[in-house]
Parts: C-alpha cells; structure tokens; sequence
C-alpha cells in the first residue's frame, strides 16, 4: 500500500503539493516513486522559469521508464532542489519529504481544485 | 552455458601482437597535428595475439542468446526465425559486389528486385507504390511524415501542423513527429484498450496533418473502429500514417490500404524475416496510396515502357535539378539517405516472400495469431490478464495473480521483472517488460508464426512453474537468475553512475 499525507493537496497525475504563503512546493507521491521505480535522473527547470498548471515542467528517468513531470498549478519556479542533481533517490526514498519545486503561486484557487488525502487515496485504488 | 568473463584489455601483454610487417620506410610526422588535437600519452589498445582475438570473441559469442538458440517472445518486437536462404541469397557474389553508382543497364537484376518488391509489397499492404531508401523503421516514419508534410505544404494548406497519436503507441511516433518539426496530440484509449472515437472527434480540424496507428495496436488488439476514424480523419483533410511495426498478424489476412491508410512504413526485420541489426544495416520501406506517389523520397526505381529498369531522380553523374525535374520528381519530399536503402536486407526479404509463396502467405497472420491466442489463454489462470479479448500476435500480461507477498522474506512480492529473470534459467528468452506503460507490471509476450506447438507448450509449462514459485517460494525469483553467466546486474547503480568505456579501476577509479 503507498503512503499518502494529510494536509497536502494532490493531482491525478501523481504529484502532491505543500502550501507554505503564496508558495507551493512540488514533489510526486509515494504512489508515483513505487511505480516509477528506482529514479535514475531528474530533469528539471531553473528558476525563474514560468510553469503553467497541467504543463511539463521536467521529467524523472527511472530504470523502468522516463516520466513526465506535470505541474499541478501555475506559476514562477522560485527554487529547484540542487540536491536532486546528484542524488534523485531520495526521491524514493522520501517522496514527501523531497520537495522537487518551489513555485510562487499566480493563482491560489488552482490548489482548492486539487484532491484532498482520502480522494487522493479513493483515486489510487481505483 | 560456459563461463567467460574476461575484457579484451585483461589478455593485454606488453609487446604482444599478431602480425608481422616490414619495418616501415617512411617516416610519418605528426608535427602538422595541433597540439591540442594530439594525445599526450598513446592510446591504451589490448597487445594481444591472433589465436587470444579469435578465443575471446568465439567465447563472447557463445554466451550470447539468439533465434537461432532458443525461445525469444519478445512482444512488440516479431522476432520470428531468420531462413538461412535469405543469408544465401544475400551472400551471392553477383549481389555483393555491386555499386551504388553503376550503370542502370549493368545492374538490371538488381533493379528487378526492386520492382518485383515494389509490387508485392503493394500487394500485401494495399498501397500503390514503395521507397525503400529509409535505412530503419523509425527512418521509415520519419520519411513517412515528410511525405504527409509535403502533400500539405505543396496543396498550399500550410495551417496542418498537428499530429494525433494514440496513448498506447509506440515511442518512436511522438519523436518522429515531433523531428519532422510537426506537434503532437494525444488522443486516449478507451476501457476496451482502443483508440477513443469521443475522444478523438474534438481534436479533429483544419490544423490536423493526420493521425498515426498501429492496426493491431500496442496490446495486439485490433482496432474495430478504423473505418470510423479514418472517415473522421480523411473528413477533416488529415491523412493516415500506419505504423507497420505490427504488421505480422495482418500478413495476407487484410490490408492498412483497404482500411484507409494512407502512408505506412514496414519493419523488413520484423514481418519479412531479416536479421535485428542490432543497430543496422536495417530497412524500413515506406508504401503510400495512388494520390501521394509524387511525393516519395528520390531515387526511385521504375520499368520503363522498353521493360527495362531505370532509376530516376539520382542526384549522381553531374545531373541537375532540371534533368531531375523532367523525370517526374519535381514534387518529391526529396532524398532521405544515400542510394537506395540498404539492399542486401531488401533482397532477403525479397528471397522471404518468395519462399513463402502466394498460397502460403495467408497462413503467416493467423499462425501468428493463433499462437499469441493459444499461449494467452493457458496462461491467464496464473497471470493477470487486463483485457480479455482476442488478441492478435501479441498480448500483454499485468503481472502475476498470485506474487506470493505473504511469503516473501520482505513482505513484498515477486514483480513482472522477477519472472523475467526467472525465465532466463529455464533458457527462455525474457518477453518486453514494463512496456507498454498502461499497465504497471506489464509482460508482454509475442510468439510468432514460425515456433511449433511443442516449443509453445515448453514455453507455457515453465512459465506456469514460475507462478508456482512465485507464490510458493517468492525468494527464488527475486534472487532469479541463478544458472546465468552473471546474475543480476545492478541496474540502479549502472544508470547513475554511468561507465561507457575501458577504465583501469585502480589508477582510474570513478
């Protein structure tokens, strides 16, 4: 069984998002790094990048597939995590606690739009 | 199977060789070289004798697993049986010794190959005229969409930029696109594993080039609605690409040409018997319907109304774009590799077909059918089958029913991946796993026509022993292989620390 968090919002391509201001940060679920595998590379945006929400922003490689990176809401990349250059495992390894992007948020309403934990959870066992 | 796991570069004597030259008498100056350009220290090749050379790579190429060895269903790949006439044919020295450049009139034979290739591949696909200059599949439907590209460009219709692609498709379509300088939409499978008509309709418009398809699709299904969807997609101005990669099960049954394509590419490799380069020499002739003759890459080779061969639009012997121009080319896309394809893999596709015969080439879509059908159907009580219906060449497994997870030492059960491995000690090749990516734990198998009843019942006992010990002894397939040269290789830690050549680990260690 993966693992989902209270207190986040998640999309239905598999990524959660943490409201911290007007900032969201961005990462993939513990349902997304189980079936993606072991992550291999992560291709990533710079920040000052725009992200529009259902948009790719980056991509996972895994040794199983390469996987696109879907934002779930619109706006700036503030910051990317440097440490995911060297070390995409933690990815793996904490899927919620690893932090992808931050994206300063142009429209606060587009988190509302996103599911809770329990949808979230219906969603996967679908 | 015999244990070799030496590098060339561990046999390295100093001094060691397998040759004997003259002392050479002129001296060679490197002086001219700048220095950034010069190595600082020579190149650390292997100094090995003949006989070590000889040993090493005969040794290598016992290890290696082929159709000629056993069992290989690799799904989405159609790795029938290669007929060693095809390799005798191709190794005559008529054909061997030719040159791209001679004289039509010198290199008739050759040219009739061709022709006569030309005209059974119509035949079988119901197209009206082939280019075999593309030198592999995905080179096929790259040229495939220039020819698309170029029927809208020169109709003056410069607003088709949208190429629709099924989810299920295979990766190769997307990226051929997307090179062709064309934008890619996707348009959803449906519950049944086919394209979505619904989804489909709102994409269709004025800016769509066309659409491409896999007929069967990904997961061997055939696609029921294809006249619908070419209706819809001819109705809109768009034109129809099939992605011929999984022609096999149509073989002499039906043909993309009857259900409305309008440019397809084949996999010689695939359908017609010629060896998986392994990165080449390939073949990927791409066939396309009466109104988008013009528009084929040059050279071409024609009769011509004397009942010779001819090649037309050849750029060589100092011809110009006009004298081009007069033979008809003029609205060609142009020309998309050297010459004329790889013709050695033509010519044994051609000696395929010609085995084969007219009367036997019904039998080679069902046959192939028939064993996907055969293997799918005694296997489904011990693995997961997502989509139930008949399936063509091919099908695709989700996984094990039973992975055995309450008796596995970390409580997690035997993967898709695990009975992949596990097959390797019974001596079967592993089917694709993980592709396509609609299913999480797919296994994808695809027999072909050319295995026979008892290497399928081979196949199928041993793949139902290892449901049984997937959910008896889990353990054993996730330390699966264990008769195997090497075990199993860390594949994590290759991908992310990437090694791509010879290093001497302790005075280069990385």
């Amino acid at each position: 069984m993966s693992k989902t968090i209270e207190g986040l919002r998640y999309s239905e391509d598999h990524e959660w998002v943490k409201v911290e201001g007007g900032t969201a940060l961005i990462g993939i679920t513990d349902f997304a790094q189980s079936s993606l595998g072991d992550i291999t590379y992560a291709d990533l945006p710079e920040a000052g990048d725009e992200v529009e929400a259902g948009e790719e922003f980056g991509a996972l490689e895994s040794v199983k597939a390469s996987s696109e990176l879907l934002s779930p809401v619109s706006g700036k990349v503030t910051e990317v995590n440097a440490d995911l250059e060297n070390a995409p495992e933690k990815i793996n390894e904490d899927p919620y606690g690893t932090w992808i992007i931050k994206v300063e948020l142009s429209d606060p309403s587009q988190v509302e739009s996103l599911m809770d934990a329990a949808a979230y959870e219906e969603f996967t066992n679908k | 199977m015999k244990y070799y796991d030496k590098l060339i570069f561990e046999l390295s004597k100093e001094g060691r060789i397998g040759y004997s030259l003259r002392k050479n008498g002129w001296t060679a100056s490197t002086d001219s070289i700048p220095a950034g350009l010069r190595r600082p220290v020579p190149a650390a090749l292997p100094q090995v004798s003949e006989v070590d050379v000889v040993r090493h790579y005969t040794n290598l190429s016992q290890m290696n697993f082929g159709v000629d060895t056993g069992f290989y269903p690799l799904g989405s790949c159609t790795m029938k049986y290669n007929p060693k006439i095809n390799e005798e044919i191709a190794g005559m020295k008529g054909f061997q010794s030719l040159h791209p450049l001679q004289p039509a009139s010198t290199v008739q034979g050759a040219l009739q190959v061709y022709y006569e290739m030309d005209k059974s591949l119509a035949e079988l696909t119901g197209m009206a005229h082939f280019t075999f200059n593309p030198c592999a599949g995905a080179h096929g439907e790259l040229t495939g969409l220039m020819i698309m590209r170029q029927y809208h460009l020169l109709r003056g219709d410069l607003k088709r930029t949208k190429v629709i692609v099924p989810d299920s498709a295979h990766g190769t379509n997307p990226a051929s696109a997307a090179v062709c300088g064309l934008d890619v939409v996707v348009v959803k499978s449906n519950a049944d594993g086919l394209v979505d008509v619904e989804d489909l309709k709102p994409l269709l418009g004025d800016d769509v080039a066309g659409i491409m398809m896999t007929n069967p699709n990904t997961l061997g299904l055939f696609e029921k609605e294809i006249l619908e969807i070419a209706e819809l997609v001819h109705g809109c101005g768009g034109l129809l690409y099939y992605d011929g990669a999984n022609m096999n099960p149509l073989l002499g049954v039906a043909r993309p040409g009857d259900m409305g394509f309008d440019i397809l590419h084949l996999n010689l490799h695939k359908s017609f018997s010629t060896p998986h380069g392994g990165g080449g020499p390939g073949s990927g002739p791409v066939g396309v319907c009466e109104k988008l003759v013009p528009y084929l890459p040059v050279p071409r080779v024609v009769k011509t109304s004397a009942g010779s061969f001819a090649v037309i639009g050849r750029a060589g012997a100092g011809k110009s774009n006009a004298a081009k121009n007069a033979e008809g080319c003029s609205e060609s896309a142009g020309e998309v590799s050297g010459f004329l394809g790889n013709f050695l893999v033509i010519l044994r596709a051609y000696a395929y077909i010609l085995m084969i015969g007219k009367q036997n080439v019904k039998l080679l879509g069902k046959l192939a059918s028939l064993n996907a059908n055969y293997v799918k159907e005694i296997l489904k009580d011990s693995y997961k089958l997502p989509i139930p219906s008949v399936c063509k060449h091919e099908f695709v497994f989700d996984g094990l029913i039973d992975d055995g997870a309450s008796k596995a030492s970390d409580g997690k059960g035997a993967t898709t991946l695990d009975v992949a491995k596990r097959l390797l000690d019974y001596g079967f090749h592993a089917p694709t796993i993980y592709f396509p990516l609609l299913f999480h734990q797919a296994l994808m198998i695809e027999p072909t026509e050319t295995e026979s009843k008892e290497t399928l019942d081979d196949f199928i006992d041993v793949m139902k022993k290892i449901a049984v010990e997937a959910a008896e002894t889990p353990d054993l397939l996730k330390t699966a292989p264990h008769n195997t040269p090497i075990s199993r290789p860390d594949e994590v830690r290759a991908a992310r620390h990437t090694i791509l050549k010879y290093q001497d680990e302790e005075t280069n260690p990385n």
